[in-house]
Formats: C-alpha cells, structure tokens, sequence
C-alpha cells in the first residue's frame, strides 16, 4: 500500500500512456453521440412514431439547407456563448451552474440600455448594450465568487439558488415596475427597432452570433497560449500544487465565474435583441442548463464547445419539427441531449478505465 | 398586509401544519443522500431523481385511481409512493455505475443525472397524459386520540396523514440504521477510508452500490410524496430546485439525520410561509403589497443563508466524493 | 518444525508488469521471517497475495498444510491471518473499539456488539501482549505508536496465528522501535508467527530467524540471519556493490540565509502545532530537522514555503522579512521546496513533463512573452532539465503523473534547482525512491551545498539526516528540542530527543544562535 507509484506502476502505465486524450475523446464521443442517439431512438418508438423517419425529418429541418443551417447557427448563439463562458470555469473546476441566472441578469440589463438609451445612434446602443449584458452577468457571477472565497460555500448550490432568484427578480420586474405600458401581461413592452442586433451577409445571421464565433478561436487562444488558461487548467487539476506554484486560487475562481457570468450575460442581450425582445418570465430554453452539458460533451475545448452547440441547437430545432409535423412533446430534445451526454460519459469513463 | 392575522392562532396553526408537510419531501430526500454520502459517493443528481420519482409515482396513482384501483383510490397512493421509490432505486444504480463502476466525476455525474431526470420526467408526463391533469385523491388524516386536542400541538402534530407519521419513524430508522447497526458502521467506513474498510474485508464497491442506490430510492419515495401526497398533481419542473435544496440541507444537517429534521422543516415553514402570505394577502389588498416574487424567492435565500452560517465541511465524510481505486501494487 | 504458510510459484501481473514472478516463501510456526527488498521489489504485493487483497495469475497457498483461494481478506482473516499495513488502516473517526469491529459479524445482529464488552475483552488481550491502548478513544486523538497497536490488537482480536506487518517501523523512533522489537519476541514465546517487510538491513538483522530477498518481483535467496551480514543483504537486495559509507567535505558554512524567529503556527484543527521554534541555516551548510513524523514538520515546511500562516514570530530570508508572505512572494525571496508528498504537492500529474518543469516560472520571460505563452522556450527548458538531471522519460509531453518516484523527484529536483535559489527546502527527498535514485538525490544536495546553498532538510529517516546534515535540530511536538553539530551528534542521545527527552546541556543550543 506504498503510495508512490513504484517501478512495477510505472511500467504498467507507460502501455497506455501513447493513448492520448484526443485519441480518447475521438472514439468515446462519436460512439457515445451514436449510443445516446439510439436510447433517444426508443423514447421516439415509446412515442408511437418512426424513429428512421424522426430523425429524417430531424436532420433536414435543421441542416438540411443553407437557411437551416442559418437557423441552427441563430439557435446555437446563446448555447455556444455560454458554453464557452463555462469551458473557462469548468476548466478551474469550478461548477458554476448558474449560466441561466446570469444570462436573464444580462438580458435584464442589456434590456434596459437597449430601451431607455434610443436616443443613442446604433453604432453606439449596441455594444452598450452588449457590454451592460456582459456586466450583468458577471456580477451575477460575482456573488457565488464571493461566497466561495469568503465563505467557502459550495458553488454548485449558490449558483443555483441564484438562478432562481435571478429569474423571479426578471418575473416582477416584468409584471411590475418594468411592465409594458398600458399591458395586461406580465411583460415589457418591446424592444425598438434601433436596439435589436442588426443583420449580416443579407441573411438572418445577426451580429451577436458573428461575435459567438469570433469568440472561438480567442477563448482557444486564452486557454492555451496564455499563462491565464494555464493557471486555470492548474487550479482545476490540481489546487493544492496550484498554491504552492504562487498562483493564487482565488483569483482563479473569481475569474471564472465572472468570466463565465460575463458571456452567459452577453448571450441574454443577444437573445432579448434579437429572438425574444421584451423581458418576460421565460427568456430561455433552458440556455442555462445546456450550456452545461455543452461545456462538459466539448470537453470544455472552444472548437468542440462549437461542434456541440450546433448539435445542441440542430436537435432543438429538429424536435421542434417533430413537434409541428408528428406531435412529439418539445421536451423530447432535452432527454435526447442528456441521453447523449449519459452515453458519451459512460463510454468515456469505461475507455478510460480500461486505459489506466 | 393585515399583522393581525398573520399573528393569528389559527393562521399560525395552518402555516406549520403546512410548513410540516411541505418539509416531508424533502426531508425524506435528505436522509436518502446522508446516507449515500455517509458512504462517500456525493449524488447531486437530487433534483433529477425527485422529478423521476415524482412523475411514475403520480402516474401510477393516476392511472390506478383512474382504473383498476378506482375504488380503493387510498391504496393507489401507496403503490404509487412504492412506485417513486423503485424509480429512484433505477435512478440510483445509473448514478452508481457511473460514479462507483466507472470512477466518473462525481459532480458531472451529478448534473448529468439532473438534467437526464428532469428532461425524461417532463417528457413521460407529457407523453402518458394527453389530457390536463386532474388533481389526485388525498391522503385521509389520522387524528390521534386524545392528543390531537392538546391546544395548538395537537392540531400541528396529531392531524396529519399516514405518510407523516411513517417519516418521523423513518428518521429514527435511518439514525439507528447508520450509528447503531453493524451494516450502518460499514457504510461509514467505507465513506471515511474505504482502504481500511476494504482490508476489514468489506467489499467498498458494493456498499456504495447499495447506499447510493438505497438513498437515491429515498429520493425518488420524495419526489414522489412531493407530487402524490402533498400536491396530488404533476407539472414541469414542479421539483423546483427541492432535490438542490435538499443538497445544501444535507451539509447544514452535518450528515446527522436528527439535524436534518430541522433543515427541512425550517425550509418547509418558509415553503409555506410563502404561500400562505401569498394567499392572505391577495385577498386582502390585492396587488399593492409585497410582491409575491419575492416571497417565491424566499426558500432559495434561505438555503443560502443557511449555508452563510453553517458551512463546515469538516464534519464531511472523509472521502466524500473520491472515487475508490483499490492500489494495484 | 512444518511450515504454516506455504506460497509456491506465485505469479502476479498488473497490466504491463510482472509485480511476482514465480516467488516462493514459507513460515514456520513461532517464527520471524523478514521479506527484504526496495520499494517495488513486489513483496507488499507478494503480502497482499496472502492476505486476499490480490489474487495471484499462478501459485498455490497453503495455510497449515491446507490448500486455500482466499476471494477477499475475510477468507484470510478466518484462516488466522491478519495484517498491519504500512499505512494504518484505520477510520480516524471511529473509536478504537468500532475500529475493531470493523467487517466482523456482530452477536446481535443487524445492531453492533456492545462496544463496553468488546472494550473489556480487548483490554484483556492488551495486557497479555503488552499493547496498552484505550479501547474507547478515538483513532485520530492517539500518536502514531499508539495507532499501530491498535492495529495489532485489531489482527489478534480476530484471532491471528499469523502476523504480516509491512514496514512497521518506519514510524516509530529508535527507541520505540526497541520496544516495539520486545513486543513482537514475546508475540512468537506466545506461538504466533510472523512476516517481517522491511527495507531496513539492522533491523531485519536484529530481529529476523530467517530473511527472503526480493528484487525485481523476484525471490533472490532466503537466509538465516546468523549466517548473513548486512554487506550481503544489500548486495542481494540492490543486484550490486553498494557503498554505504557516504563521502563528503566538511561544510563551509557563509552569511546566515534563512533565520526563523520564535515561530508559532497551528494545524488545521485549529491547535498550536509549532511553539516558539527559532534556527536559522547559512550558505554552504545543510540543516536537517530530525523527528519523528507529525511532530510538527509538515507544518513548519508549510510556513516556511508560504503555504501556511504562522500565528506568530518571523521568518528572513537573506535579510528580508517575508513572514507570511504567500507562496509566489516566497519564491521571489527565491527560496526553493521539494514538497514531502511530491504527487499531491509537487506536481500535477496530469500535466506534461514540460509545463511541470517550468511551472513557477511560467508567467516569466522567456516562457511568456506579451502576454503569451512561449512554447518553444518552455520545451527548449524541459529537454535540457530532463537531460541534465537524467530524468528517464520516453517524451517531455508526457504526464508527469506517469513517472517513477525517482524520475518524479528529479524532475522537482531539477525544476526547483533551475529556480537558482538562496534557499532549498527539501523534505523528505528520498521517501520512497529506489537506491539508486537516493544516491543521486544525497550526490545532488551535498554538491548544491558546496556551491553555497543554504538546504534545509527534513527527514524522518534517521541515516538520511546523519549522512547529510552539518547540523541537526529535533522537533519533538511542535518545539526545537535542541540543535547539534553533526560531530558531536550520537544516535542514541538524537533517539532520546526525539522521543522529547532533552539533555541538559543543549539549552544553549536550542536557540539557535550556535557560532560554527
């Protein structure tokens, strides 16, 4: 029961050292993706329907076309902004799953630049409004960081809690000091033309899914080549050598959350400028929670963090469909999404134990 | 908002009788996870096995009270109440594959769990009843002889259904079970140092199959009392963040099952304080008083204020969390 | 006299590696029989075997002549074996009596044995072996020497004929390990038997009838101890000459480097765990702190690198006072610390070879530029570290995690060195390396302190600190119990401080202030 691994360990594991996690993450996540896809397969037959004609109707409603596509990238924005937010917190280790709280800050805030700021040319409301998102955001980010550092408590649970509150803070505003004038739904009124995303290449693709993209290759590069990613994937790893390298913990948490906060913030004025346009009680579909799961299947690496967006975002927009055409409920979606999650992790954890 | 009658007696009687049973669900969960914790595998994944409880244990009392047990509709329910627990149980054995068999990262587990019960949940629901739901047949409540007259208690403690009375049993059960049994002592071990418990000649992998998959039984038993019992319907999401409350209680509760009575029932008389100031004042002066959104609000902040004053990790099982890999050298 | 435990031909692979290859090994009843060999020499496996933890790929076991297939360690336990593993196996919440218990069918099932009954049956068995411990106390309020008779009580309560102990003494002081000696005599004049693992030749000596050497997860030989020596254990255990006499100057000792003054700190119970511990360590000089473990060393390596708070007194390097200053500070003051736990501590594990070999300096030019990480440079760092310092790896893009211990040490070893500093803390640099791998280690700090280091060492092996120390102080619970030049230093009064028995003429030394 030596806990140094001995020489007998060593030669054990250098077998396997050659199988890299690229290689790993090649065979589990495509046969993961496959086994996730059949499991969703049995809840479409439970359903009474075709799950070969499903998933027809499926693929071509939401890649099946340059304007799908275009759609399925406009769903992906949001999914893909937070997923790449918490790719940095996860990183870290730190389990911020409270995207969907602050993605509704930020729709509250951007909200408010985009109503009460007309007066401003575009050039100038938009990325006002997209930096107030962004600022929602991350102090909604802020207080679980606080709370982590201050009062050690679990990040998980306060990033919670905190999305509900945050989603009821929206729900009054909404129905009170915040309502549409002169309205009888719990609502704002709508947001002017001024203040909504504007469009791009004469397509529906609007600048906040412009900006998602671009977004990509800049997280991939602060997470690889800069001594901040390196300092977050350390702390993740492992704090303890973290702290006795000099890098401080705290910071790391702090930035992650802020950081991760910051984007699902800047995803909620996206959205409420573009998709929803006034503030109601749902603004989402379940950005949040997804968000994690997208984070998690992309292996929190920006250009997989991409890849599943789109296939996030595809699903939706496929079981939608499934919806109008065949009647399927909507919620089809989110159990095929975690079936697939279920399946890539179950078939990922097994190579590697076998590899170890 | 009319002081007087939230100071009332009767008022203060409805508001714990209701905080009591609103603090049932959960409470059940959270001795569930004490005892899946004790044995060091942390499931996050409440929220997720509550809704799968919830939604086949509202389903078999539907359709059972709608059908072959249509005459007998207080027997449904506890087939019902057995059904939520065997659905957790199944909940239980993919969370332990998945954490014991397979050594994943217990918080992604978790969340995985979460987000496969709450989505298989709501689509079950919306897949089996085409129909907008009809409310359930409740529970018959026991009035104890005699004590139930006592002034105020009696009413709080001694009128209350069946399922009430089995829980409070159930909490001395879990305590006894894990302090005071042999098989309770070896759950423990192996959550404190599953190595020594290992060379004791316990076998960790199948005692944290058996306490995560009897916990997570627990849960889904909750979930279900949630839906069957105490709202007698089901809806989306109607889990409403209690499996992560019931998170946070297990850590206020410092894993002591006696603790976790007072968590739940502080988060349950918040539960209902909620929806009894929501109800009094509605009538009273309609919309111009505390916004009931931040009354809704309330259970969340306090579980994070619990949180803010009892945050210690140290009574933690020693392990919590880590899988177990037998040293092969 | 027939054998009572009988392995033949025992053959064990983990996937990879051949950790027995064909072993065989009998006891006799009422005797000691030691298994002697390095670390991963596979004689805890080898035990492991025996006692059930493992099952072996070939082999037989026969227990008193009868054939057996032991599926898990109750089938041992019930065959009268029992085991006392390097690392106590006991739940440090528990009491001692619940520890006991542990895994054993209880009289009133499903409830526990009454912990009052059992608490008076094991005082009986302690008073016959002499193995006094508080049946009701909690493990984690007990010292070491008292956790390993728990135990040991804990194997004879379940009725052990047959005991493996696995490095027992490594905890224990020079003179607890003479106790401790005493107890296992009088444990074979009662008629059991027992499995000695140790990679200590005086004690294998002093103790053993016969000795089986392992190397390579093979049986060398096995011996009777008076027909050996210790030259030609060592020379069966390592496959070669070994030098034992260790060679160095005489140290040259500078300017004063590190002092620490009145230093206090708790541990993370909240209790004082350091009180009022003052020394200081000059350029060319190596300053072991001798003890024996969890007297307090682990938190002052922890203050002393940053990682901790001390609650008072100070800490200087080079005239500077950075008490309390947080770890990349300290490492400004350029002080440098090979961690004790060198996997938990010293390196990410599932970090590549390069990024650990540069890891504090990895915001630092040449490895960061404009804010961006410099790969090459990083790379260039890690081949001539990993050359230099003769790290064996097939890559420096691979885990550090997938290192041998003495590969792993040097890796610290070099990155820590690489940080050209004024002080080196190093502890426990040589736990649980192979000896060639200490060889290296001892070469490399002896020919740092010629170059003018100033090293502090900490070290529970008592040779390792006589072999390479100019001075040595002794921590006994949290204090300085005194500090002595090596040439004046004698074992037995060094086992008597460690114990806390101070001689009464060091009270002037103990502050620190000795002119050399």
């Amino acid at each position: 029961m030596n806990r140094e691994p001995s020489k007998i360990q060593r030669r054990r594991t250098d077998i396997f050292h050659t199988a890299s996690p690229t290689v790993l993450n090649l065979i589990s996540i495509p046969s993961g993706i496959l086994l996730g896809l059949i499991l969703g397969a049995v809840l479409i037959v439970i359903a009474g329907a075709d799950p070969i004609a499903s998933y027809k109707i499926m693929f071509s409603s939401s890649l099946g076309g340059k304007n799908q596509i275009i759609e399925t990238l406009i769903k992906a924005c949001p999914l893909l902004l937070i997923g790449l937010g918490l790719s940095a917190s996860f990183k870290a280790k730190v389990w911020n799953i409270g995207a969907e709280g602050q993605y509704y800050i930020g729709a509250l805030f951007g909200w408010m630049v985009g109503m009460y700021g007309t007066a401003l040319p575009k050039p100038v409301l938009i990325p006002l409004m997209l930096t107030a998102g962004l600022i929602g955001g991350s102090l909604w980010g802020l207080l679980p960081a606080i709370l982590k550092i201050k009062n050690g408590m679990n990040v998980i649970i306060s990033t919670l809690m905190l999305n509900y509150i945050a989603i009821l803070i929206v729900q009054y505003l909404a129905r009170g000091p915040l309502q549409e004038p002169g309205g009888f739904l719990p609502r704002t009124a709508k947001l002017e033309r001024i203040a909504r995303m504007p469009q791009m290449f004469g397509t529906r693709l609007h600048l906040g899914c412009v900006i998602a993209l671009l977004l990509v290759p800049v997280v991939y590069y602060i997470f690889t080549s800069t001594p901040l990613g390196f300092k977050l994937r350390a702390v993740g790893s492992n704090p303890k050598v973290a702290k006795y390298a000099g890098f401080n913990v705290n910071l790391a948490i702090f930035i992650a959350l802020i950081f991760s906060g910051a984007l699902a913030g800047m995803a909620g004025t996206i959205e409420i400028s573009t998709a929803y346009q006034r503030l109601q009680s749902s603004i989402s579909l379940n950005y949040g929670f997804n968000g994690v799961l997208i984070a998690l299947l992309g292996r929190t690496n920006p250009w997989g963090v991409l890849l599943t967006s789109i296939f996030f975002a595809a699903l939706t927009i496929g079981v939608e469909n499934l919806h109008v055409v065949i009647g399927l409920p909507v919620s089809l979606s989110d159990a095929i999404q975690a079936l697939v999650v279920l399946s890539v992790m179950v078939v990922d954890s097994y190579i590697r134990k076998k590899a170890s | 908002m009319d002081i007087n009658q939230v100071l009332s007696a009767s008022f203060f009687i409805a508001l714990v009788t209701a905080g009591i049973r609103l603090s049932i669900p959960v409470l059940v969960t959270v001795l569930g996870e004490i005892i899946t914790e004790s044995a060091g595998v942390m499931n996050l994944g409440l929220e997720g096995i509550m809704a799968v409880g919830g939604v086949v244990g509202f389903l078999t009392a539907f359709n059972l009270q709608g059908g072959s047990l249509h005459s007998s509709p207080q027997l449904a329910i506890y087939f019902a109440l057995i059904a939520g627990f065997v659905a957790g149980m199944g909940m239980g054995l993919i969370m332990a594959f998945l954490s014991v068999t397979l050594r994943a990262d217990q918080t992604v587990c978790g969340v995985t769990i979460v987000l496969l019960g709450v989505s298989l949940s709501n689509y079950l629901y919306r897949q089996a009843m085409n129909t907008l739901a009809e409310s359930l047949v409740s529970l018959t409540i026991y009035k104890i002889p005699y004590l139930h007259k006592i002034p105020i208690l009696g009413p709080i403690l001694f009128e209350q259904n069946l399922v009430f009375y089995l829980v409070i049993v159930l909490v001395l059960v879990v305590h006894f079970f894990l302090f005071k049994t042999r098989r309770g002592l070896e759950i423990r071990s192996v959550g404190e140092n599953p190595a020594a418990a290992a060379t004791s000649g316990i076998s960790v992998e199948k005692t944290r199959y058996l306490a995560t998959i009897v916990g997570s039984g627990l849960t889904g038993l909750g979930g279900a009392i949630l839906t069957v019992v105490q709202l007698g319907l089901f809806r989306e999401n109607i889990i409403a963040g209690r499996g992560w409350v019931a998170v946070a209680l297990v850590i206020f509760s410092r894993w002591r099952p006696k603790n976790a009575v007072i968590g739940a029932l502080v988060f349950g008389l918040a539960d209902s304080l909620q929806y009894r100031i929501q109800a009094v004042t509605q009538v009273t002066y309609g919309k111009n008083t505390v916004p009931y959104e931040f009354l809704l609000m309330l259970p969340y902040l306090l579980t994070i204020g619990v949180l803010l004053f009892r945050n210690s990790s140290s009574d933690a099982p020693a392990t919590l969390g880590e899988p177990y890999v037998q040293d092969a050298r | 006299m027939g054998s009572i435990v009988e392995m033949q031909g025992i053959i064990k692979s983990f996937p990879g590696v051949t950790a027995n290859a064909g072993v065989d090994f009998d006891l006799k009843k009422g005797e000691i029989h030691s298994l002697l060999g390095e670390n991963g020499a596979g004689k805890t496996t080898l035990m492991n075997i025996l006692y059930g933890l493992y099952k072996q790929d070939a082999g037989t076991i026969s227990i008193n002549g009868e054939q057996v297939n032991f599926m898990n360690p109750s089938d041992a336990i019930a065959h009268g074996l029992g085991m006392v593993h390097q690392h106590f196996m006991l739940v440090q919440r528990f009491s001692v009596a619940e520890n006991i218990i542990l895994g054993q069918k209880s009289s009133r099932e499903p409830r526990i044995d009454d912990l009052n009954l059992i608490g008076k049956k094991l005082t009986e068995i302690s008073d016959l072996y002499g193995l006094k411990v508080n049946p009701h106390a909690i493990i984690w309020t007990l010292s070491v020497g008292e956790q390993q008779r728990v135990e040991i009580l804990k194997a004879l309560y379940r009725g052990a004929q047959i005991l493996i102990l696995d490095e027992p003494t490594a905890v224990l002081t020079p003179q607890e390990v003479k106790e401790f000696l005493e107890i296992l005599k009088r444990l074979t004049s009662e008629g059991k038997s027992i499995i000695f693992i140790s990679h200590k030749l005086s004690e294998v000596m002093e103790i053993s009838d016969r000795i089986s050497i392992l190397r390579d997860g093979k049986k060398i030989e096995t011996v009777f101890a008076k027909d050996t020596n210790e030259r030609d254990l060592a020379r069966m255990m390592v496959g070669r000459e070994v030098n034992t006499n260790f060679e160095k100057k005489v140290a040259e000792p500078h300017e004063v480097r590190l002092q620490v003054e009145h230093l206090c700190a708790n541990n993370n119970r909240g209790l004082e765990a350091l009180h009022d511990v003052s020394f200081d360590v000059r350029a060319g000089e190596i300053l072991g702190i001798a003890g024996v473990a969890g007297n307090g060393q682990n938190e002052l390596e922890e203050v002393l690198s940053g990682l901790r708070k001390s609650t008072s007194g100070k800490k200087i390097v080079c005239g500077k006072d950075i008490t309390n200053m947080p770890p990349h500070k300290v490492g400004i003051a350029r002080v440098a610390h090979i961690p004790t736990d060198r996997y938990k501590t010293g390196l990410i594990s599932d970090f590549m070879i390069s990024e650990n070999a540069v890891l504090q300096r990895i915001d630092r030019e040449p490895f960061t530029k404009h804010g961006s990480l410099q790969w090459k440079k990083i790379n260039e760092e890690a081949t001539s570290l990993v050359k230099r310092f003769g790290v064996k790896t097939p890559s420096i893009k691979t885990k550090a995690g997938k290192l041998s211990g003495g590969n792993a040490q040097k890796l610290i070893l070099a990155r820590e060195l690489a940080r050209d500093p004024y002080v080196l803390i190093a502890a426990q640099p040589t736990r649980g390396l192979d000896i060639s791998a200490i060889e290296y280690v001892h070469h490399a700090l002896i020919e740092q302190r010629d170059l003018g280091m100033a090293i502090l060492l900490f070290s529970t092996e008592l040779t390792e600190i006589l072999s390479l120390s100019d001075r040595i102080a002794v921590i006994y619970e949290g204090r300085i119990i005194g500090i002595i030049n090596r040439e004046d230093a004698d074992i037995l009064e060094i086992g008597l401080m460690m114990a806390g028995i101070k001689r009464p003429s060091s009270t002037l030394e103990q502050t620190g202030v000795i002119e050399s």
